[in-house]
């Protein structure tokens, strides 16, 4: 279909369109977006990925010998809302997503694609906001901001940060919105809902939970500051309020908001697991469904946040069951993708590798949530390092192993470059055994009981060997995230220029050239396949699949 | 030729409407998603309010005595007149939409102002109540100062929390401020469609700002009809 790049007479694309700073600054093309989202993630996960640095480099020792402690509580408070709101939350949706939504379900752009770019420039106002308020300063709460700490004692930049989140998040309600309708409407002829790609339906799912959970940390967030700055009492004691209340609020989002982490992640395993084992998913009806069913339920757990926060014990039983009832939906993709696997022609390209290790790390994660989901397990680990093991296992693990698969896997889609491989395999295999030796020993260090957000330990010196591995994986992880910026930047000078379809891959994306034209398909797709067709395409005598017509 | 001029001169050549957008199919995509993208929004609405009416639901079950004491110094009466003028403006808005659909212009105009008016009608009532509490000292704030009219039938009556009737009024003002902030963002809307109706820019094929526009509006309106009976009405049982 396309031509590959040559040195001279490029095939158009969207990279080459247009040039200049102000072709990319007014881009209505999904395409621009995504990298100029990909572009301020990036800066966001490094800043994020610096204060982590420091806090593991605090916890060396025992003492609280490099920050102080006021500091040290900015550090993780800060570490924690960059990476949250800045970078998790946007990561796989507003790059990724924004990508190959439209051209995976076979659409020119995004539905409402002025309502895409005004989305990034809320991002942006909301990311210059978080920037001003970390540099004068900074917030010293813990991401989660509990009242009445943060509306009556503490003298920390608690209202600007808030407002850096809310603007954040009314960028992240106008993406899923974008996704919600453009699934909706914008699908090609033939391109049915059991047909869709299941990145796409867990884009969907993704989408719902921006859009139903958003708004309600963004209400709670005004409460938080008109409490602050007017005195309103409504979560406070002493003004007459009710500091549960904020906690039910703020879960109300922040739990589905992991969800919102996790999903969009689980789509693009589903995608390569099938890809580089050259099957048709699994189960697929139920591997889409299991994203919904995630979502749901995802809106229904938020109190086992609260189980030592004063919550009725009939209460917690609920929610403790119904925490229990996430496993089952989550059991569902990982039982599917290892299904998946069986009896399947599987290559080891770096795509894989990260799927293999999101796999790994997830199921971790998602069985240290069980233990957390039992009432007396988790009355005995909260606050402590277990519970930063557990979520660092699904929020870093998981996600992030996703959104690097993911890049690699469609990174010569995006920039019409191959990344060298081999370096690709390292920096995956860097990052799984970073990851583990930094996160595992946390997981021994909180179920002896060693509490999160201490700057100090002196008092339990012996937690020391356990830390000093953690912080020594962390380096590791660093370099293991670095590696994959360095040669991929590289790539999109030096690299070769990749075919429109390297992977030999289903899906309507790799259909278009590498990188795509403006509008994504130069004649507008017609789908007359199932979704996986793996084995149709690597038929001995392989028909011509009916791309376009 | 790119992609853009491919467009243009395909759409040229089939006569389509030139509000129809480079990437939509055709005319009725392009209204479905709109309408089904201001579905969703009001649905975040929804969750939006949807905290704050948790919040005062709570706690007025919680501090029953103190919200139904509090309740009773607001005036039924400007509320009712507002639900009134705002269920008027609802109306006018969807005979707006009607007359948008079948290309009369200068009715369109006529409905569009009339909800202009309505709108701006409802701000000023609203405008004169928060001045009557400001005067009466039900602001919450260093100079809130609460004393409970007494009801008929009930001479010994508990006594009141003021932080719980300065919570009430809290929630009074956060409640009906965001809504009435959302009317003033209905009012920038309705303004421009007034304008782009005066342009003549709406056709019976090309009708779906006044359309979507009139969705947000009743939403703005279905807001107020809970806000009315929550703080105004159901603490008034004798």
């Amino acid at each position: 279909m396309a031509m590959p790049n040559g040195p001279q007479g490029e095939r158009e694309n969207y990279l080459n369109k247009e040039y200049g700073v102000g072709s990319w600054l007014l881009t209505t093309d999904h395409k621009r977006i995504a990298l100029l989202y990909l572009m301020s993630i990036t800066f966001f996960f490094f800043i994020g990925g610096f204060f982590a640095l420091l806090i593991r480099l605090e916890l060396l020792t025992p003492a609280g010998d490099l920050v102080q402690a006021d500091t040290y509580n900015k550090l993780f408070t800060m570490h924690g809302m960059v990476m949250v709101f800045f970078f998790l939350i946007p990561s796989i949706p507003a790059v990724l997503g924004n990508f190959l939504v439209p051209m995976m379900i076979g659409a020119k752009d995004l539905a409402f694609p002025r309502i895409n770019l005004l989305s990034w420039y809320l991002y942006i106002i909301g990311g210059v906001m978080m920037l001003h308020c970390m540099l004068t300063g900074g917030v010293d709460t813990g991401w989660t901001f509990y009242t009445p700490y943060s509306t009556a004692f503490t003298n920390t930049k608690i209202v600007e940060a808030g407002l850096a989140i809310f603007v954040a998040g009314f960028s992240s309600i106008l993406t899923g919105l974008n996704f919600v309708v453009t699934i909706h409407r914008m699908r090609a002829p033939g391109m049915t809902w059991s047909r869709l790609p299941l990145f796409i339906w867990a884009h969907y799912a993704t989408s719902i939970i921006q859009l139903l959970g958003t708004p309600v940390v963004a209400i709670t967030i005004v409460l938080v500051a008109a409490e602050r700055t007017l005195h309103l009492g409504i979560f406070d004691p002493k003004l007459g309020g009710d500091p549960l209340l904020f906690q039910h609020l703020f879960w109300f989002y922040s739990h589905p908001a992991v969800y919102i982490m996790i999903l969009p992640s689980m789509g693009i395993v589903s995608e390569i697991i099938a890809c580089f084992s050259r099957k048709r998913i699994f189960g697929y009806n139920f591997v889409a469904l299991s994203s919904i069913a995630i979502a749901v339920f995802g809106f229904l757990v938020w109190a086992h946040h609260l189980f030592v926060a004063g919550i009725s014990i009939y209460a917690a039983f609920v929610f403790s069951l119904l925490s229990y009832a996430v496993a089952v939906p989550s059991a569902v993709k990982t039982f599917n993708w290892t299904a998946t696997l069986y009896k399947g022609s599987i290559r080891y390209d770096a795509p894989m590798l990260y799927a293999f290790g999101f796999i790994g790390l997830f199921m971790m994660g998602g069985l240290t949530g069980l233990f957390l989901s039992a009432l007396g397990i988790d009355v005995h680990v909260t606050d402590t390092y277990f519970v930063v093991a557990h979520f660092h296992y699904i929020m870093v693990g998981g996600a992030v192993m996703g959104y690097l698969g993911g890049m690699h896997f469609w990174w010569p889609k995006i920039s019409g470059r191959l990344y060298p491989e081999g370096w690709a395999r390292l920096a995956a295999l860097i990052v799984f055994i970073g990851f583990h030796l930094t996160f595992f020993p946390q997981f021994v260090l909180g179920y002896l009981g060693m509490p999160r957000r201490y700057y100090d330990y002196s008092h339990m010196p012996e937690f020391q060997v356990l830390n000093v591995l953690s912080t020594a994986g962390a380096t590791i992880l660093g370099v293991g995230y670095l590696l994959p910026m360095i040669y991929f930047l590289w790539s999109m000078r030096y690299g070769k220029p990749a075919p429109d379809n390297p992977w030999n891959a289903a899906g309507l994306e790799w259909k278009s050239a590498s990188p795509p034209p403006t509008f994504n398909f130069d004649v507008e797709p017609v789908v007359t396949w199932e979704a996986y067709n793996y084995e149709e395409l690597d038929a001995p005598h392989p028909q011509e699949a009916p791309v376009v017509r | 030729m790119s992609d853009s001029q491919t467009t243009a001169v395909q759409a040229a050549a089939h006569g389509h409407d030139p509000a129809l957008l480079h990437h939509f199919a055709e005319p009725q995509q392009q209204r479905d998603a709109a309408s089904l993208g201001m579905w969703w929004f009001l649905a975040t609405e929804v969750m939006f309010f949807g905290g704050l009416f948790c919040a005062y639901l709570i706690y007025r079950l919680q501090h029953f005595n103190d919200f139904a004491a509090a309740s009773q110094s607001l005036s039924i009466k400007l509320g009712a007149i507002n639900t009134a003028v705002l269920i008027g403006s609802s109306l006018t808005v969807v005979l707006a939409v009607n007359a948008a659909q079948r290309a009369k212009r200068n009715l369109l105009v006529a409905y569009l102002l009339l909800t202009l008016v309505l709108g701006s009608t409802f701000l000023g009532i609203k405008a004169v109540e928060y001045t009557d509490k400001f005067k009466e000292h039900h602001v919450p704030g260093p100079t809130f100062h609460f004393v409970p009219e007494r009801m008929e039938g009930h001479p010994e009556q508990p006594p009141i929390d003021q932080r719980h009737a300065e919570m009430f009024f809290s929630l009074y003002f956060v409640m009906t401020g965001l809504h009435a902030l959302h009317m003033i963002v209905g009012i920038g809307i309705f303004v421009w469609l007034l304008v782009m109706a005066w342009k003549g820019r709406f056709t019976p094929s090309y009708n779906t700002p006044v359309e979507i526009g009139g969705l947000y509006w009743h939403f703005v309106d279905v807001v107020w009809i809970y806000l009315f009976p929550l703080l105004y009405l159901i603490s008034r049982h004798r």
